[in-house]
């Protein structure tokens, strides 16, 4: 901050993690609206609080623990080295708040870290935050109307600020072990969010199983239909919108990128490897529209499945958004929305998986092919500036197994199974039946009926009526 | 007297550090944050447990489930 051009350049990333902050915020408005719009009447309220109160839940999970996990365990730790020391997101520390810099008490951090941190660390902890919640939301469409609240929110901060934020610091870290020894390139997400939190929802759906109605006795898929399909409309809108705001703060927005003599500043990845925001502006609305002309066509013009497909055709495409071109990046999203599409019913008739919201297929799936996706087609790129790797098919091969299965699907599943054991994952077979939301309307109506008779008697007692 | 580790806007910004008041007590904050956050989950849990138990409780009872699946509005006002 000592220096104009530094204090511009730390004082404008400030800036503009704060407003990918405000534009991501709309996906989680989109989230609510789309998974009000798609239960029914008798389940609203509770599905609106289920997604609203993860909000607060894993915001201060990942206060306390979540920021901290990023920077300590780009290692593993026990795979390239232990725990990385990381003071500046220890919850007790003082760059943990407002702060001017200057040297904190009692740490090593230099005085130049401190500077940096000072501005960045609540505005960054923001943009990591936004994802958490997104992960977090994607595994609570899937589930709605039959789980506990209660479980829910245990798992959704089990996902949101620990294993999301675990597989960001192993492949989604300029330092982190699946970068350094597998290549792995995954720019806007594909798997770090998308796949983990698609392989979680699948888990738990596994376990709490379908809702009631839902098959046949033949085993059959009924088609439990969207109560508001315009309220999803408007929600899916507001979640693409946001999604510009997830696709800028996956970058860093001005970093000299230039090794040895001279200056060339650029946005980079969260790699640190040089890209452009109209690069992933390009990219972004190709596989946008890839998807939602792909999801189209396989659907027959559903308005569900086409919207559901352009977020997907965006999933499939972000692992390599940073370096595809726009028609690579179109085509790409079309045959993953496809797929994922595919999948999604034969996963449902084969499996009897009951996904309300179509989140592993739109979510889990595509972000998986996404990853494979990116190792084919950047074959050979430097996955790094800082060390001598590069990707391979192989490396997004097993990155994307870790990301749906190892750090998605496995947690989520003992979690969810030890809750089942419980008996507290799924809500009462009687309450199911007659809707969660009945003891709320039962409520209402008796207080509306209470202010009724009360606003009788004060008439009366007027002499407006006898 | 402040609350905080200033009293004025002067000198070297740098010096200033945390702007909040009570430096010191971090490690306090986050162990009553801490317990707050788990004492949630234990309120809330026992909350919607005892929501289910009364509404079952009620659907159990002759003719009630009939009537609520019909779209009466039968728990908690009974």
């Amino acid at each position: 901050m000592d220096t104009d051009i530094g204090a511009l350049t730390i004082i404008f990333t400030e800036f503009y993690y704060w407003i990918t902050v405000v534009l991501m915020f709309l996906i989680h408005i989109g989230f609510c609206m789309y998974e009000v719009g798609a239960s029914r009447r008798k389940n609203h309220m509770h599905t609106l609080m289920k997604n609203t109160m993860l909000i607060p839940l894993v915001t201060i999970t990942f206060f306390f623990f979540g920021w901290w996990i990023y920077f300590a365990f780009p290692n593993g730790p026990g795979i390239l080295g232990g725990l990385i020391s990381s003071p500046w997101a220890e919850p007790w520390n003082e760059l943990m708040g407002a702060h001017m810099g200057g040297a904190p008490a009692g740490t090593d951090i230099t005085a130049e870290d401190t500077a940096f941190w000072a501005r960045i660390n609540g505005v960054f902890w923001a943009a990591f935050l936004l994802f958490s919640w997104t992960a977090a939301s994607i595994v609570s469409g899937a589930v709605i109307e039959r789980i506990r609240s209660g479980s829910f929110w245990l798992i959704a901060v089990a996902v949101g600020s620990f294993t999301w934020i675990i597989d960001a610091a192993w492949g989604w870290h300029p330092d982190g072990w699946m970068v350094q020894l597998l290549g792995y390139h995954d720019a806007y997400a594909s798997g770090v969010i998308h796949a983990i939190a698609g392989g979680a929802a699948l888990a738990v759906l596994i376990h709490l199983g379908p809702r009631i109605g839902k098959f046949r006795a033949d085993g059959t898929p009924r088609n439990i239909v969207p109560q508001n399909p315009w309220l999803i409309t408007i929600g899916l809108f507001l979640i693409y919108t946001g999604f510009w705001g997830f696709y800028v703060a996956c970058n860093i927005p001005i970093i000299d990128v230039q090794e040895g003599e001279g200056v060339f500043y650029s946005a980079t990845n969260i790699y640190l490897t040089p890209t452009t925001l109209s690069a992933i502006t390009f990219n972004f609305l190709m596989s946008l529209s890839g998807g939602l002309l792909a999801g189209y066509i396989v659907s027959r013009g559903d308005a569900f499945w086409t919207y559901s497909s352009g977020l997907c055709g965006i999933i499939g495409a972000s692992a390599g958004n940073d370096l595809y071109h726009p028609i690579q990046a179109m085509l790409i999203a079309a045959v993953v929305a496809a797929i994922s599409y595919k999948m999604h019913y034969w996963v449902e008739r084969r499996f009897k998986i009951d996904d309300a919201v179509g989140a592993v297929a739109v979510h889990g799936y595509g972000g998986f092919l996404g990853v494979v996706v990116a190792g084919f087609m950047l074959w050979g790129y430097p996955a790094s500036q800082k060390y001598d790797v590069l990707i391979t098919p192989w490396g997004n091969f097993i990155g994307a197994i870790i990301m749906f299965f190892v750090l998605g699907f496995l947690p989520a599943y003992i979690l969810a199974g030890i809750m089942k054991a419980m008996n507290v994952l799924r809500i009462p077979r009687e309450i199911e039946l007659v809707g969660l939301d009945l003891s709320e309307y039962a409520a209402r109506y008796e207080n509306e009926d209470d202010v009724n008779r009360a606003e009788l008697d004060e008439a009366r007692r007027a002499g407006v009526i006898r | 007297m402040s609350t905080g580790n200033f009293e004025n806007w002067h000198g070297t910004m740098t010096d200033i550090g945390p702007l909040y008041p009570f430096v010191g007590s971090e490690m306090f904050l986050f162990i009553v944050g801490l317990v707050f956050w788990i004492g949630w989950h234990v309120l809330q849990w026992r909350m919607e447990a005892s929501n289910y138990s009364d509404d079952l409780e009620i659907l159990r009872s002759p003719d009630k489930m009939d009537r609520a699946l019909k779209g009466e509005h039968v728990l908690r006002t009974m």
